[in-house]
């Protein structure tokens, strides 16, 4: 077991809080910075995919799993930075500029959805980030002269100053490199006041309040960093599928993007990247085993039966995730033999005030 | 210049009058507790003063800016921070990390700062952090500074608690009955907790608490209510001596 002397407040802001965080995400680093030469064809794919859908991830957890606002309706915000990304591009705008749209027009939508949501809580929230997923794609369905309706629209490659990303491994560069600065931006931000905001927003919203948080501010604030987070990812998206059509965006998406974050571990950032890496490895496995079973067995929705049930499981039995599941090991060993039972257990006060909720 | 004012305060909650025309001024510098029986209303005036409930009627007036047109953050703001009685902490996060939400209201970085952690952000960090830790030191929370709230005694999660309302730098402190919950020894070390606030922090109390030998020991005014309206005010030895007051609690003689 680690003890970690401290002798300066800088120990307990800095990132890697010491040397074993460097050499891990270093090595780590090296060995996806090496991936190109590592991996085949077919897992740099899927890399691409991981690293897509853990920048969603990040969005979806600063809302989620930092904030405590549900959101069943992502999937529309990636489909507004898909489609942004996708119609600039068709226009002639450099990518550099069309990505940080594709952000910022998320992230406008986000405000719009975030307003109203200020008064929405739990459940109904759910409801109503459903329904704004519906609206938008019925709007992208419907509005043909824009978005190509129905039969969908080609995206071409990335174009980064007129050096086309038209390889697996350039494009994954690029994927890389924006899912690092996506993921040391939020962990920045949640070492700040802003991130300090969202957690006790998340805890206890009327102590919050007391401590002078703006709950109407910071909740659209969390809404808008999210929504432009998933519309970065909505753009690489684009360029990844180089096709885009509305049945891409449907409220299976926004369930299968709200698995990532409760699978990974709500609360963590780990956890978006566990959770995209475990949504994207899941399907893989489910084909492989449809081989073994009997033939006539396996019906078409195995897969969603089988992500239904493990998000189940996940709730009912691991509600920290895959992230927390990691930490209960490592502190197993490194405790060994004193680790207890309850030692995660998140308990509930015994006497919250009731009526204040 | 008044420091503290409630003006003629009430709410009701359809039939029932909570808070029923209270007025009460507050120097600066008191220790000022409000008592009563259960119901009478005290802790439903401290979530007025929050903002928490809109009143139906009356004023509140802090250093002479009215408070009932603002909204419950720009209380704390104004430098009103406030405890709960059944203790409203973040429970999963450390206590350093409770304390560091109480440096809310002086957060002095900008979101693209925070975004890339500047200099500006890492030199706030700090500062912030040193603040924290004043307090920590006040409340000798210093070997509880990174254990979860989740996991630690109720009479401790109490002084986290103020803890947490210190670290906002209050002007005026509103305390929830600080003592319930805690045993004869920790209500001991509230009130001398309660007095140094008042002497060596400069800062303002307004509590409602039921302790009396708490309230005799640090109040300089006290107000008992009863049924949503103030039926005394005095100093602790005039209230509880006030045939009013003891109707309230004991009944009348038959």
């Amino acid at each position: 077991m680690r003890f970690l002397f401290k002798t300066a407040y800088e120990q307990d802001i800095r990132l890697a809080k010491h040397g074993g965080h460097l050499f891990w995400y270093g090595s780590l680093m090296l060995i996806l910075l090496a991936a190109p030469w590592w991996a085949g064809e077919y897992v740099l794919s899927q890399l691409h995919f991981i690293c897509i859908y853990s920048i969603v991830g990040f969005g979806l957890m600063l809302l989620t799993g930092f904030t405590g606002q549900i959101s069943l309706g992502h999937a529309a915000f990636l489909a507004v930075g898909a489609y942004t990304e996708a119609l600039m591009q068709a226009a002639g705008v450099p990518f550099v500029v069309s990505i940080v749209c594709a952000a910022l027009f998320a992230g406008a939508v986000g405000v719009i959805v975030g307003l109203p949501a200020l008064r929405l809580k739990g459940i109904y929230l759910a409801i109503a980030t459903i329904a704004f997923n519906v609206i938008v794609e019925e709007i992208i369905t419907r509005w043909h002269d824009l978005t190509g309706g129905n039969e969908g629209r080609h995206v071409k490659p990335v174009d980064l100053f007129g050096w086309k990303l038209e390889s697996d491994a350039e494009f994954y560069y690029l994927c890389l490199a924006l899912t690092v600065i996506c993921c040391i931006a939020c962990a920045n931000l949640l070492r700040s006041p802003t991130g300090r905001a969202f957690v006790a927003i998340r805890d206890s919203e009327i102590s919050a309040s007391c401590m002078g948080v703006n709950l109407a501010w910071y909740k659209t604030l969390s809404f808008t960093l999210s929504a432009a987070l998933t519309g970065i990812g909505g753009a690489l998206y684009a360029h990844k599928l180089a096709f885009i059509s509305p049945e891409q965006f449907t409220l299976l998406a926004s369930i299968e993007l709200i698995t990532i974050v409760i699978i990974g571990g709500i609360g963590f950032l780990h956890g978006a990247v566990l959770g995209s890496a475990f949504v994207i490895v899941l399907p893989q496995l489910i084909s492989i085993a449809k081989d073994w079973l009997p033939s006539g067995t396996a019906p078409s929705g195995l897969q969603a039966v089988v992500f239904g049930v493990i998000l189940v499981l996940f709730i009912i039995f691991e509600p920290l995730g895959l992230y927390g599941r990691w930490l209960k090991l490592r502190t197993y060993f490194e405790l060994f033999p004193f680790y207890r039972k309850g030692m995660f257990r998140r308990q509930k006060s015994y006497m919250k005030s009731e009526r204040l909720r | 210049m008044s420091f503290f004012r409630v003006e003629n305060l009430g709410i009701r909650f359809g039939g029932v009058v909570a808070v029923d025309g209270v007025s009460f001024e507050v120097k600066r510098g008191d220790v000022y507790t409000i008592i009563g029986p259960n119901g009478a209303g005290k802790t439903t005036i401290f979530n007025l003063i929050g903002l928490l409930y809109p009143a139906t009627s009356g004023k509140i007036f802090f250093q002479d800016r009215e408070l009932t047109n603002q909204s419950p953050h720009q209380v704390a703001d104004l430098g009103i921070a406030r405890t709960f009685q059944n203790i409203e902490l973040f429970e999963h996060a450390t206590v350093l990390q409770n304390l560091l939400i109480g440096r809310h209201r002086h957060r002095r970085t900008s979101l693209w700062q925070e975004l890339l952690f500047t200099g500006a952000a890492r030199r706030a960090e700090v500062a912030q952090r040193e603040a924290v830790e004043q307090v920590i030191d006040f409340l000798e929370l210093a070997k509880y500074r990174d254990s979860l709230v989740a996991g630690l005694p109720y009479g401790v999660r109490k002084v986290v608690e103020l803890g947490r309302a210190l670290a906002t730098e209050p002007k005026l402190l509103l305390l929830d009955e600080p003592s319930s919950g805690l045993n004869p020894e920790e209500t001991d070390d509230m009130a001398f907790w309660i007095e140094d606030i008042k002497k060596h922090l400069g800062v303002t109390v307004l509590m409602v608490e039921h302790d009396m030998n708490l309230v005799s020991r640090v109040s300089d005014r006290v107000l008992a209510l009863n049924l949503g309206a103030v039926i005394a005010e005095g100093t602790a030895a005039e209230v509880q001596a006030h045939p009013a007051v003891i109707e309230a609690y004991l009944g009348k003689a038959a």
